[in-house]
């Protein structure tokens, strides 16, 4: 490899550009296109270009021909860039690509899909599931009807039960004809094949298992006495349903008090005075979410101290773990002291423990009646940590703060490093004094490298549920608020108790909330990042 | 600057065999299940009794040419990845679950009715009652729990007959805590429930369909005793509840002996007995003239709304996983009582199950319709609130009320 670099050196220099240009082209091919490297390569790309195929095929069995297809068109393009002797960008793009588009582009859009749903608890699936799960719901045992013993019997492709009732009498009927008393072949008391039909094996049953799922026979011609129907293929018992789907009207009937629930575009069979038949279905339901998340009741009053909250948890966090680090960077950057390697290794420690790990620890610790803070350090003090609304709010910030302050030390470390000696030096020389130093020569050249991350250290604590949920999960809870939200939760993780409160899961509202969280951090990044660039220009 | 292309090439490549990996192998999951439907039973289960189930799974499987394929799964996702994963076709035919999901459960319309015929009768009525929802029964139940109380024969010979006589046999055996019972920031009502009980103020009332969320007994005036009583034995009183223990700690002072009578359930005698403690199973002491009756919650199988191979697996359960035989199976590796009557009698051969039993008979069904969720949310915080030194009559009630709102 590196011959070929040093070919490039030497037969590159004396030319003129264009031509060296095109020469080192195609060295640079040529060193991608080795004979060895070119079997690697076609290597490679047959063995991605394998389990595409096998791929799309698997995914054209069932039906998937959109991803069939995306799988496709991707295959040939990586195929056409790799295979191509100039596509040298695309060829170190292209991996990358595909993953951000998977792992992130994919997450986000359907996010942003979900947000204009109705997904959650009671619309889960399509309208068929909704119908067919409605309708098997309704069907109810008639009262005080024996078991009847069922064999599943064919005649010309048309399913048949041969049913025998209590009293050992045999009778034959299918979807369409109602039972029929039949002389049959019995075996123990039970029927189990008749002259003109054929009686299924247990195999055969498993396999037809759509159309007897579907098998109602109809007990006499009077509709009111029900149809035996059988969930296991040996048993049957007469149902009744007391709900009636009319396909072409889109309307479901209570048969026992005569409501119609029609479909009105609610995502559910709703009745005249609104009742809804649950389960529904997922529908599109525009801004409904998004408005619903402003307009909230429940929300108004604690989304303001909430959102406070959010914003100082947020602000004193970044400044906490930044002076701390800083602080802490600059004593360990002193040459006069020694070990510092020792030292330093022992600052980042905490940062190589898991945060939910730590989280759970903290938590533990703080317990009032048996933690080890209380119990060890305080002599059996009872100081509440996590379950007065202020010290709460306390703790969190200590515990965020022991989490984050060695990721500001690494940082702070790096750039003091990178800041000139000599710039130090002169302003010694200069008669400045060790604070002076600081404060008007390294802290502004600090903040031209650090002040990004700490905007991104604002983002990301702005939504940090690990350590609100690990440690307090939001709590003390405020019991005078209409929702379960506690007196350190931060927007995400109210937001987390709003959508799935109880046994409800709301999807579509959870979506909506995050993408407007998602917004106010964008835009305070954005702004903040203006400032940073006015910061650059000072220097 | 050196650049080293090929090595940055093949690592490109590698990535590119990576994604198209992952694009196929979620590509042949769906296949699978796609052709599989036809002849296999796809079953989940919690990952813990993957081999209790095992054994009845392959005799099933030789019994009917129906191959039963068990997928360990987190206990804690198998809700969850259920509802979202049936509306796909892609879940499972069966999956096992607790009865408390059936709410949930029937409202997203992924389970479908399951008919036990005349073997409902074989079963526990508790079983029964739990796997009911709006008159229907949708689970098939394999095991009943309930909480009892844990006591140390070593400290306290004789079980309790009431609660004060409970304290006061513990206090006798030179202990200041002698009852412990988890609790924790925000509370733990079902483990309060059998006191709530006690003083005759369940969370519903019942119709013939089973609970009725229309009629909320919480604030009854049953309540309200248990409230004060609950505040009398909290902070500004003896102290015997305390939100600062959770079940960690409850357990530890069991096991260290400084704790004689812990009121817990079954998952918690194996390290009681592991740890060398002789323990008997007692039912609930109760506060009052009652009887103090626990939550039962029970166990069992649904069968997938969309489920391909609906006959093989309500065969599969109704006439296979019902059977005593396999009922004892399945005891024999979770040691929780079996819901099939016949089954539960031959288990509670051992003393512990048979307490645990004894005390299940007086134990009711927690409610799974939906409203539950709402008292759930403000339920635990105004006990642990009224534990604390809140007033007790104000707090119970501002908690009704809460939950009536939530109901609506």
């Amino acid at each position: 490899m590196s011959t070929t670099i040093d070919d490039e050196v030497t037969s590159g220099t004396p030319k003129k550009p264009t031509k060296r240009q095109r020469q080192a082209a195609g060295i640079a091919e040529a060193a991608s296109g080795g004979v060895k490297m070119l079997l690697v390569k076609v290597l490679m790309l047959g063995i991605v270009d394998a389990i595409a195929v096998y791929a799309i095929f698997i995914l054209i069995t069932s039906d998937q021909w959109l991803v069939a297809g995306i799988v496709g068109v991707v295959t040939a393009i990586v195929n056409w860039i790799y295979f191509s002797r100039t596509k040298l960008p695309a060829k170190y793009l292209t991996p990358g690509v595909i993953f951000l588009v998977i792992f992130q582009v994919f997450v986000l859009v359907y996010t942003g899909y979900i947000a204009f749903t109705n997904y959650g608890t009671g619309h889960n699936g399509s309208k068929e599931q909704a119908v067919s799960s409605l309708m098997s719901s309704a069907l109810e045992r008639v009262p005080d009807s024996p078991t009847y013993e069922v064999t599943v019997v064919d005649q010309f492709g048309e399913l048949g039960l041969l049913v025998t009732d209590p009293d050992g009498e045999a009778s034959v009927g299918t979807t369409d004809s109602p039972l029929t008393e039949v002389d049959a072949e019995m075996e123990g008391g039970k029927a189990v094949a008749v002259d003109g039909w054929t009686t299924l094996s247990f195999a055969d049953v498993i396999a037809r298992t759509d159309e007897i799922t579907e098998l109602a026979v109809p007990f006499s011609d009077d509709p009111n006495e029900g149809a035996i129907r059988t969930p296991d293929g040996s048993s049957g018992y007469l149902y009744l349903s007391n709900l009636e789907y009319d396909a072409a009207a889109g309307t479901m009937t209570d048969l026992s008090t005569g409501t119609v629930y029609s479909d009105l575009g609610t995502g559910a069979f709703t009745s005249d005075d609104g009742e809804q038949l649950l389960p529904g279905w997922q529908i599109v339901v525009g801004f409904d979410n998004f408005v619903r998340a402003v307009t909230d009741e429940r929300l108004a009053g604690p989304l303001l101290y909430v959102t406070l909250w959010t914003f100082a948890f947020a602000l004193i966090s970044v400044a906490s773990t930044f002076f701390l680090g800083l602080f802490l960077a600059i004593v360990f950057n002193d040459l006069r002291m020694r070990g510092r390697k020792y030292y330093r290794v022992l600052m980042i420690l905490p940062y190589a423990v898991p945060s939910f790990l730590s989280a759970l620890v903290w938590a533990g610790m703080m317990n009032e009646s048996f933690g080890f803070i209380n119990q060890v350090l305080l002599g059996g003090a009872s100081v509440p940590w996590l379950t007065d609304p202020v010290v709460a709010k306390i703790s969190v910030l200590v515990v965020n703060l022991w989490l984050g302050f060695p990721y500001m030390f690494l940082v702070c470390t790096g750039a003091l490093q990178s800041i000139p000696e000599e710039l130090q030096e002169a302003a010694t020389v200069d008669g400045a004094r060790p604070w002076a130093v600081f404060r008007l020569i390294k802290l502004p050249l600090l903040l031209v490298s650090v002040a990004p991350l700490l905007i991104a250290s604002f983002a990301f604590n702005f939504n940090n549920f690990n350590v609100i949920y690990m440690l307090t999960d939001g709590g003390p809870r405020d019991s005078n608020a209409p929702i379960p939200v506690g007196f350190t939760d931060i927007l995400i993780s109210m937001v987390y108790k709003v959508a799935f409160t109880g046994q409800s899961r709301d999807y579509g509202l959870a979506s909506a909330y995050s993408i407007i969280i998602f917004i106010v951090v964008a835009v305070i990044s954005v702004i903040a990042f203006r400032r940073t660039k006015s910061l650059e220009e000072l220097n | 600057m050196r650049v080293n292309t090929k090595s940055l090439l093949a690592a490109g490549a590698v990535a590119v065999v990576a994604t198209l990996g992952l694009a196929s192998c979620a590509a042949g999951d769906s296949g699978d299940g796609g052709d599989a439907a036809s002849s296999t039973l796809t079953v989940w289960v919690d990952a813990e009794r993957v081999d209790a189930l095992q054994g009845a799974a392959d005799a099933y499987s030789e019994k009917n040419g129906v191959k039963v394929e068990l997928v360990g799964k987190d206990n804690a996702d198998i809700k969850d990845d259920f509802i979202q994963q049936v509306p796909t076709g892609k879940g499972p035919d069966i999956t096992m679950g607790a009865h408390d999901w059936l709410g949930e459960l029937s409202t997203n319309g992924v389970v479908a009715p399951i008919e036990l015929g005349d073997s409902a009768g074989d079963y526990l009525p508790v079983a029964i009652d739990a796997s009911t929802y709006e008159g229907t029964v949708y689970m098939l139940p394999y095991a009943v729990e309930n909480i009892a109380v844990i006591r140390n024969t070593d400290l306290v010979p004789e079980a309790a007959t009431s609660y004060d006589d409970m304290i006061a046999k513990g206090q006798a055996a030179g202990l200041t805590q002698p009852f412990v019972v988890e609790q924790g920031a925000e509370g733990n009502p079902y483990h309060l429930y059998p006191f709530q009980t006690a003083f005759g103020a369940p969370v519903f009332g019942t119709n013939d369909e089973g609970y009725d969320a229309t009629d909320l007994q919480l604030g009854s005036a049953g309540g309200e005793q248990f409230a004060t009583w609950l505040a009398s034995q909290g902070k500004n009183g003896t102290g015997v509840f305390n939100t600062d223990v959770d079940g960690d700690i409850a357990k530890q002072a069991f096991l260290d002996g400084t704790a004689a009578f812990w009121l817990t359930g079954p998952w918690n005698v194996g390290s009681a007995v592991d740890a060398g403690l002789n323990v008997a199973i007692d039912s609930v002491p109760s506060p009052t003239a009652e009887v103090a009756s626990p939550f039962a919650g029970v166990k069992g199988f649904f069968v997938s709304s969309e489920s391909k191979n609906k006959v093989a697996a309500n065969d599969f359960l109704v006439n296979f996983l019902g059977t005593e035989e396999v009922q004892l199976e399945l005891f024999k590796a979770g040691n929780v009582l079996p819901a099939l009557s016949a089954a539960a009698e031959t288990a509670s051969s051992d003393p512990i199950i048979e307490g645990f039993a004894a005390v299940g008979a007086e134990a009711v069904p927690m409610p799974a319709i939906p409203a539950m969720g709402s008292v759930w949310q403000y339920w635990g915080i105004a006990e642990a609130d009224i534990i604390n030194g809140a007033d007790p009559v104000a707090t119970w009630q501002k908690l009704t009320a809460d939950v009536q709102a939530a109901i609506g």
